[in-house]
């Protein structure tokens, strides 16, 4: 069984990543190997970084309210660079309105964890998805 | 895709199928061979740069002020950080690009066309590299990076798998690591062609730098030229660095320049190189061994209780030596 990579990425204005600490350690916890950003990436940065790792999985946690613009930007920067962001899983965590969820999926997000969601069902949904992704990108 | 198709776009820069590669040769997949194989004429222009040290003292920081200068110096880059996997769950926190400057600094070497920046967990091998981070450096030759800066996992005192694939080796100290006695122990800092002490704004960096450069004069060791009496000899560095504020960094990318006018000059580099490649065919070699006894064995008879027997048994028997 390949490993699984994961990149948990902070994008724009937002300085709380005690949260992404947590998910990136939980992770690593999992067997998974994680790759944190740090702070105040761009949209360019982080889908540059999806390319040259090579992640199965773009973890975006976001508090800033600036998901909507922000989130699809990187996906359309993956395409940009050569990339597919239909081939890795992509996931969102932080304070979404549950209004925006919706829009979020229709435009390649593949879950939406909120305050409060379980660690062991976003490993579990995260280790479903990339081997379906894997079985698919065969 | 086939084998012939990743070398060629390996060949002409297409980082994303050069990622897939490098994952192709972490995983062990039967494809990194022959696309190793392929390409390895393509290998050997690069510098190799080893950078270790203990944990803390600011490797990936000054990675990533390195990656900046020899930009400056318009020559491309490729980094592969390795950091601890766990021998528990075998996941990994792999924390070295996150020092690499991007937008918020003047010069973003994240989105630079020319710099290439790979996370590796060390998956179970000690010496502070992976395994395969010997593979992915030739991968990233072959992709035509003119340094490639391998940052390895914050070694201790014994830790000097940096060999393995470093044309030269940076080791990283700073300030308070202990006195004379520890800047003489053996090991990690037997290895360095250059020594560079970081933090150098903190109390007592005078006194190792001292203590260093007088450890380094006794140093009877020094990288000469096997077999020949009348080698030119390296004389080691010592360079004084406070990453965070960019200073020593010209100096200490002039020494890097200058180490491998030396290595080539006095033809140490062939040597060297010649050794490296003989241990990783060794390496590889060993490898397969190992599986097969593994695989042989798998239904080993323990008719004995000690392992020297049992083990003179495999030798006798199944491999018939």
């Amino acid at each position: 069984m390949e490993k699984i990579r994961v990149l948990i990425a902070k994008l724009g204005l937002d300085g709380h990543d005690r949260g992404a600490k947590i998910i990136a350690r939980f992770l690593r916890d999992a067997g998974f190997e994680v790759i944190y950003t740090g702070l105040h990436r761009t949209p360019q940065e982080v889908a540059r970084a999806v390319i040259d790792e090579d992640v199965d999985v773009l973890g975006i946690s976001i508090l800033s309210g600036a998901h909507i613009p922000l989130v699809p930007r990187v996906l359309d920067f993956i395409t940009q660079y050569g990339g597919d962001p239909n081939e890795i899983v992509v996931v969102v965590g932080g304070t979404i309105p549950t209004e925006d969820i919706p829009k979020l999926k229709a435009c390649g997000v593949d879950a939406v964890f909120i305050p409060g969601t379980p660690i062991s069902e976003i490993i579990k949904f995260i280790k479903q998805k990339v081997a379906e992704k894997r079985r698919d990108n065969l | 895709m086939n084998v012939q198709d990743f070398v060629e776009r390996i060949k002409r820069g297409d980082r994303r199928i050069l990622a897939k590669a490098i994952s192709f040769a972490e995983n062990g997949h039967p494809i990194a061979k022959e696309i190793l194989r392929q390409i390895y004429d393509k290998t050997g222009k690069a510098q190799v740069v080893g950078i270790t040290g203990f944990p803390g003292t600011g490797k990936s920081t000054l990675v990533s002020k390195l990656v900046e200068e020899f930009r400056k110096r318009g020559k491309s880059v490729g980094v592969v950080a390795v950091d601890p996997s766990s021998p528990f769950t075998g996941g990994a926190l792999l924390g070295d690009r996150l020092r690499l400057n991007g937008a918020d600094v003047d010069k973003n070497l994240w989105t630079d066309e020319r710099v290439f920046f790979r996370s590796m967990g060390s998956r179970g091998r000690l010496g502070g590299i992976a395994k395969k981070t010997g593979d992915v450096v030739k991968l990233l030759d072959a992709a035509g990076y003119d340094m490639i800066l391998v940052e390895t996992v914050g070694a201790g005192q014994g830790e000097i798998g940096i060999l393995e694939v470093a044309d030269t080796a940076i080791v990283v100290l700073m300030p308070e690591m202990g006195d004379d006695i520890q800047v003489n122990k053996a090991g990690i800092l037997e290895i360095g062609d250059i020594f560079v002490i970081n933090k150098s704004d903190l109390e007592g960096a005078e006194n190792l730098e001292r203590w260093l450069s007088f450890t380094l004069s006794l140093d009877s060791s020094d990288s000469a030229e096997k077999g020949s009496a009348n080698a030119e000899r390296w004389r080691k560095r010592v360079i004084k660095t406070v990453a965070t504020r960019g200073e020593g960094i010209k100096e200490l990318a002039d020494a890097i320049t200058e180490h491998f006018e030396f290595l080539k000059r006095s033809g140490t580099l062939e040597i060297k190189r010649a050794e490296r490649t003989k241990m990783m065919a060794l390496e590889i070699a060993m490898e397969e061994i190992r599986a097969e006894i593994t695989k042989r064995c798998s239904n080993l008879l323990l008719d004995s209780k000690d392992p020297y027997t049992i083990a003179e048994r495999i030798l006798k028997d199944i491999i018939k030596i």
